[in-house]
């Protein structure tokens, strides 16, 4: 059984994203107890799946390592992966949170040796790589990831009750797997809630004109980041999905999903720069022979992330085409996606041959209004308000806005500390 | 120059977009177009015009009061909602198109024989007379808009499907002589005439204030 002591000074993390961790390591390093609750087997949210981080161009995995280590030394914060709240009542000063943790089948045993995915021949799509490319699938017994947090393997639901979880354990050497695992309800009383569920790309299938499901080499921003890690689905080269070919010609596509009634109304904020820095990592592949033309509305690069726009616009290979592409057709004979529209510069119709299109998808945030488990104001856009009446949930991060991941930290610790207060008022009145 | 046209010359001298707003249907969406160009890359006839939707609508604000209203380009808008369903906007524009044409003509400013001005009078004049469209006068009208020479080519080509037409009972041969009509044909006609005068009266009223 999992144990978890909570007490209304206690404070619940929701999602354990940058934003998640941030909110919760602040308040833990205050001396506050924490519970930390992430739905996934592994800690740090979708920048875990980036390959480098605008504007500073310097490997999330960095940041990560320093937070996971602030995680590991710190007896304050208790994390639970695999978890999720189903239900939250009370008012400020006094929660009741009901958390529902799934069977991981594998205990802290787990050295991450790794015999047990040799074991296995089950495979699953690969939900980190958004199913792409050559690591489309991932074996039942599996690490999430090289750097994942807890460094403890996973067997996959679906493989329980086969002969493959039975090989697993037999292969396991430290007695590590444990079939028999069940769900687990813990009911915990807590002061305050940080909810920090962060965000999900934009179905890109639902922008039918830009053919994502019919046309092979058009794919999503996040895709795109996979490709460039070289332990991802193409080891770390950017070719195209049709043919394996190299894609030194790309295009980026903004506001795909973004910025349209049809489909999101808000600005995601952060694809413009998504796509600028992912210019750099066509130049840094292909040097002078890579191209990458951005088709765009505006750019919004906001405040001091004008900088960067600048200098990637001082870059020859990167071109820029103020025009929202209308459709996309596919050059059966190459694999080329053919991107057609109008130009605002000049009114020129075009249509233009690449390599491979990148789509710079939306940001939705990832728990809708029926998957919130309690009482809270959420405006149009699907994102949580601040408002009174929430008493003592704070939304932290892409649970509130589409922000980048600097924005997500200030509103993580803008969440930890209105949480704080909350504890210590309570522990003011108990004396 | 009509007297219209000179009078609204001289109100919005200054701001062409005001004008557009007040006397165009659907006018004061024109503003809200954020120059994306979905509208004029998802239209199928795109190529084939001057001005594509887009670029109307900079003009417009750009005050080309004579280019706009004078470019047959708004003619040419077959009414398939691509351009509205894809705007990220929602903006109808479909709507200001025809909203433009319209004006123009109020205006006396549309291009001298313009084909599809001229179709669109026939229809109308089709249309009021029995409240219901005539297809076998719209036809031959359409047919002899160009003079009789072309118009007898014409239906010699559009034979077959003419008497398809007839096989299948979607036209009546008896439809030269008068035709069906609407059952209150007064009650319709005094409708249009209503509507039009609150139109008349309402851009009379922009002119004068
Ligand atoms: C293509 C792309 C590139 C980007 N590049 C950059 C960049 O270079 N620099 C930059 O600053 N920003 C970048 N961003 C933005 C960055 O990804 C976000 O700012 C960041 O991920 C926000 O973190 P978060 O913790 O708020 O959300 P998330 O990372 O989404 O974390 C939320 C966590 O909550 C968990 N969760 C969800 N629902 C539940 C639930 N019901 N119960 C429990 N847990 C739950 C999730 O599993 C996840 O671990 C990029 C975004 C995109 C789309």
């Amino acid at each position: 059984m999992t144990e978890v002591i909570a007490t209304n000074q206690t404070i619940l993390v929701v999602g354990g994203g940058v934003s998640g961790m941030t909110a919760a390591l602040e308040a833990a390093e205050m001396g506050k107890k924490v519970v930390l609750v992430e739905k996934r087997a592994f800690i740090g949210g979708r920048i875990t799946q980036l390959y480098k981080y605008f504007p500073k161009l310097c490997h999330p995995t960095c940041g990560l390592e320093i937070n996971q280590r602030r995680a590991k030394m710190n007896p304050n914060l208790t994390i639970l992966t695999l978890a999720q709240v189903t239900d939250l009542t009370g008012s400020e000063g006094n929660y009741s949170a009901k958390v529902t943790i799934s069977p991981r089948y594998v205990n802290e045993n787990c050295t991450a040796c790794g015999d047990c995915a040799k074991a296995v021949d089950a495979e699953f799509d690969n939900e980190f790589n958004y199913g792409l490319g050559a690591m489309k699938k991932r074996k039942g017994a599996y690490l999430p990831y090289n750097m994942a947090h807890p460094q403890t393997y996973v067997l996959d639901p679906a493989m329980i009750g086969t002969e493959d979880a039975e090989k697993a354990k037999a292969a396991c050497k430290y007695n590590a797997i444990d079939l028999e695992m069940q769900e687990e309800v813990l009911e915990l009383n807590i002061g305050a809630v940080i909810w920090a569920t962060g965000w999900r790309p934009y179905d890109a299938a639902k922008i039918q004109p830009y053919g994502y499901d019919r046309i092979a080499n058009v794919i999503t921003s996040v895709e795109f980041e996979r490709m460039m890690d070289a332990s991802g689905p193409t080891g770390g080269k950017l070719i195209r999905p049709s043919d394996g070919k190299e894609a030194k010609d790309v295009a980026f596509i903004q506001c795909a999903g973004s910025r349209d009634r049809n489909h999101l109304k808000h600005c995601s904020r952060i694809c413009c720069m998504a796509s600028l820095k992912q210019s750099t990592y066509v130049s840094e592949q292909f040097a002078d022979s890579g191209k990458s033309t951005i088709y765009y509305i505006d750019i919004r690069a906001i405040d001091r992330f004008e900088d960067f726009y600048k200098k990637v616009q001082a870059n020859k290979n990167v071109s820029f085409v103020k025009s929202k592409v209308a459709n996309i057709i596919e050059d059966k004979a190459t694999g080329n996606p053919i991107l057609r529209g109008v130009d605002t510069e000049g009114y020129h119709r075009y249509e233009q041959p690449h390599d491979l299109v990148v789509l710079a998808i939306g940001m939705e945030p990832s728990l809708n209004e029926a998957g919130f488990p309690g009482e809270v104001v959420i405006n149009e856009h699907g994102f949580i308000e601040r408002d009174e009446s929430n008493g003592a949930i704070f939304a932290a991060g892409c649970a509130a806005d589409a922000l980048d991941v600097n924005r997500a930290v200030q509103s993580a610790t803008a969440a930890s500390l209105r949480a704080i207060q909350v504890v210590n008022r309570v522990a003011g009145a108990e004396g | 120059m009509s007297e219209l046209n000179i009078a609204m010359v001289e109100k919005y001298r200054n701001s062409f977009l005001h004008e557009v707003e007040a006397n165009v249907e659907e006018g004061d969406w024109v503003k809200m177009c954020m120059q994306c160009g979905v509208c004029s890359g998802s239209c199928p006839l795109g190529s084939h015009w001057e001005h594509s939707p887009q670029k109307l609508f900079m003009m417009i604000r750009a005050g080309k009061r004579e280019e706009v209203l004078s470019s047959d380009s708004m003619w040419m808008c077959t009414s398939c909602y691509n351009c509205v369903v894809r705007c990220p906007r929602e903006v109808p524009i479909t709507h200001i198109m025809h909203g433009l044409a319209s004006y123009a003509k109020r205006l006396g400013l549309v291009p001298k024989g313009q084909q599809t001005a001229k179709f669109a009078q026939h229809f109308w004049d089709n249309l009021v007379k029995k409240g219901r469209v005539n297809e076998l006068k719209l036809g031959l009208n359409l047919y002899f808009m160009n003079g009789f020479a072309e118009g007898v080519k014409t239906s010699l080509k559009m034979k077959d499907i003419g008497l398809g037409m007839l096989k299948t009972k979607r036209m009546s041969p008896m439809e030269i002589f008068g035709g069906h009509k609407v059952k209150d044909l007064d009650g319709f006609q005094a409708m249009v005439k209503k509507a039009q005068e609150i139109e008349t009266a309402r851009i009379e009223k922009n002119m004068n204030a």
